[in-house]
């Protein structure tokens, strides 16, 4: 289970979260809304222990967060950043198993297993340059799999992706979910994306100083489907909620309390 | 059955692939003439000058070519060619400059790392660093000189003090460069410090570290034979030189001239060789990452 606990964090004098407070139960995939620049990446490399919190605690499964936690992979937007170019795909999949003390063969093994699931069969010894933008998130995707994290963050994973490749990435995502429990936290700026995946939705208030603007519970049908899911009027009320929240104007004017009952 | 369909398609690939070299090495020809046609009419223009000028000081470039070829490059086929002289010449001077920039091709890659991965480091190292860079060189032969003595101690410390800088510096500027979402990802990896060293940070910098190989190869050439130039030294490119000098023997000074320049080239190019089977992928990634962003 992941807390965070009254979450607090700035730049320098600029406030970025503002008393965030969330209880994350095993197995949850949460999304994280909000508008761009409103600090849903903090938040995220907060809870990673790459940034230390400013006030406020994270605990996961009750132990506080103060670097990198054990068991822990994060999927970030920028595949082409994310992947070292200089391995292969096979080795950049790898590379987190070297600290488990496997064998060069069970590591290679292993990773192409993983790379298998996620449809990449085949392309193990070319380079991520080699690969399509959706290939290679997929490669990313596998790196973070491949040490079966308990607690998966994704940050603004299919945002320079294509509609296509980004339905079938959701798909991916949603079926690794399916199968294996893990606990997800999905940060994305797409309405319509944080509602398909998502068995819950939080939106955080434009920023400076985000706080909890909404927080949302989606009792969508399992397992979704890109066009049946999309179309039921469930999911159409469920978006027009979120979407109402990101665009609630000023924090000033709305403060903390969650205004999900007025649309 | 399948046997048969798979050599044919093999056939018109492998057709391919040969039409594909052929014309990898006719462009490389085409691209290559021009430069050629260039040093070809210089040398027949210096050719054509010295023998109308006819002066000792300045003989033709076939009889300095003819010298060199006597002088070093009719020995034995075992000795690849080499004649005893050329091996008491050139042998301790490439031992000296190879031996010169490892040294200081290590020490740094080495140092620069750890300067360039703490900002603190950096910021007080810089203004030394640009001070010991700003230096001309050869004037730190004499100081060397009195702190080892002549010989080969005093010619190593003279090569390896020059040329470590430029790797230095262009190490510590790679390795500052380095990518901070990359960084992230080695945290989140959590991979070791020698892992991320070895991973991430060596080879995000190897485009750098390579440039300032480059500038230092071309140092240790020089400061190589600056060294050798001094009293106290028996052999050598740079000892032949002066030797030659005191017998005015000019034939001689222009052959280890002519030497100098081909062996500064050939080192070069080894390098550059070097650099590009260990950046390859590297130099391919901006398209390759383009491309992908495309389609």
């Amino acid at each position: 289970m992941l807390r965070l606990d009254s979450l607090s964090q700035h730049y320098g004098d600029q406030p970025v979260l503002r008393n965030i407070t969330l209880t994350v139960p095993d197995g949850q995939l949460l999304c994280v809304v909000g508008p761009s620049g409103c600090g849903k990446s903090t938040l995220l490399r907060t809870v990673a222990g790459l940034l230390p919190a400013r006030e406020g605690t994270i605990t996961i499964d009750g132990t506080p967060v103060t670097g990198v936690p054990d068991r822990l992979a994060v999927v970030f937007q920028d595949y082409g950043r994310s992947l070292l170019p200089w391995l292969t795909v096979r080795d950049n999949v790898a590379l987190p198993l070297r600290r488990q003390g496997l064998r060069r063969a069970e590591r290679r093994a292993e990773a192409e297993r993983i790379l298998d699931r996620v449809g990449l069969t085949g392309a193990a010894r070319r380079h991520p340059w080699q690969l399509s933008g959706g290939m290679q998130q997929r490669v990313a995707i596998a790196r973070a799999l491949v040490c079966r994290p308990s607690l998966l963050l994704m940050d603004e994973p299919f945002g320079s992706l294509d509609a296509q490749t980004r339905e079938d990435l959701e798909d991916l995502l949603l079926e690794v979910h399916r199968t294996d429990g893990t606990t997800i936290v999905f940060v994305t700026h797409d309405i319509d994306e944080s509602v398909y995946v998502g068995d819950r939705v939080v939106v955080l208030t434009p920023g400076p100083g985000a706080r909890v603007a909404l927080d949302l519970p989606v009792e969508l049908p399992c397992p979704r489907d890109q066009i049946g899911t999309r179309g039921l009027p469930e999911f159409v009320a469920l978006r027009t909620r979120v979407g109402r929240a990101v665009r609630t104007p000023s924090p000033a004017v709305r403060p903390a309390t969650p205004s999900g009952g007025r649309t | 059955m399948s046997r048969a369909p798979a050599s044919e398609s093999r056939r018109p690939a492998d057709h391919g692939a040969a039409s594909r070299t052929a014309h990898l090495v006719g462009g490389t020809a085409r691209r290559a003439l021009p430069r050629l046609l260039v040093l070809v009419l210089a040398l027949c223009a210096w050719q054509l000058a010295a023998r109308a000028h006819g002066s000792v000081y300045f003989p033709t470039p076939a009889r300095i070519a003819r010298h060199a070829y006597d002088l070093w490059f009719s020995g034995p086929v075992g000795h690849v060619f080499l004649t005893p002289p050329a091996v008491d010449t050139i042998l301790p001077s490439l031992g000296r400059m190879s031996a010169g920039f490892v040294l200081a091709a290590v020490a740094g890659v080495g140092l620069g790392m750890l300067v360039g991965r703490s900002p603190r480091a950096y910021a007080l190292c810089d203004p030394v660093l640009q001070f010991a860079r700003a230096v001309p060189p050869p004037t730190l032969v004499p100081v060397f000189v009195v702190v080892f003595d002549f010989g080969t101690p005093m010619q190593l410390a003279s090569i390896v003090f020059s040329a470590v800088w430029p790797v230095l510096i262009n190490t510590a500027e790679g390795a500052r460069d380095t990518d901070p979402l990359r960084l992230d990802v080695a945290a989140v990896l959590r991979l070791t410090a020698v892992e991320r060293l070895w991973f991430l940070l060596l080879p995000s910098a190897l485009p750098r570290i390579f440039a300032g190989l480059r500038l230092s190869l071309s140092l240790c050439l020089i400061l190589m034979v600056f060294s050798e130039l001094l009293p106290g030294t028996a052999n050598g490119i740079g000892f032949a030189l002066t030797d030659a000098q005191s017998r005015s023997d000019l034939l001689t000074v222009w052959a280890v001239l002519v030497l100098l320049g081909a062996l500064g080239y050939l080192l070069n190019t080894g390098l550059l060789a070097v650099e590009k089977r260990l950046t390859g992928s590297r130099t391919r990634t901006h398209e390759g990452s383009r491309k992908g962003r495309t389609t």
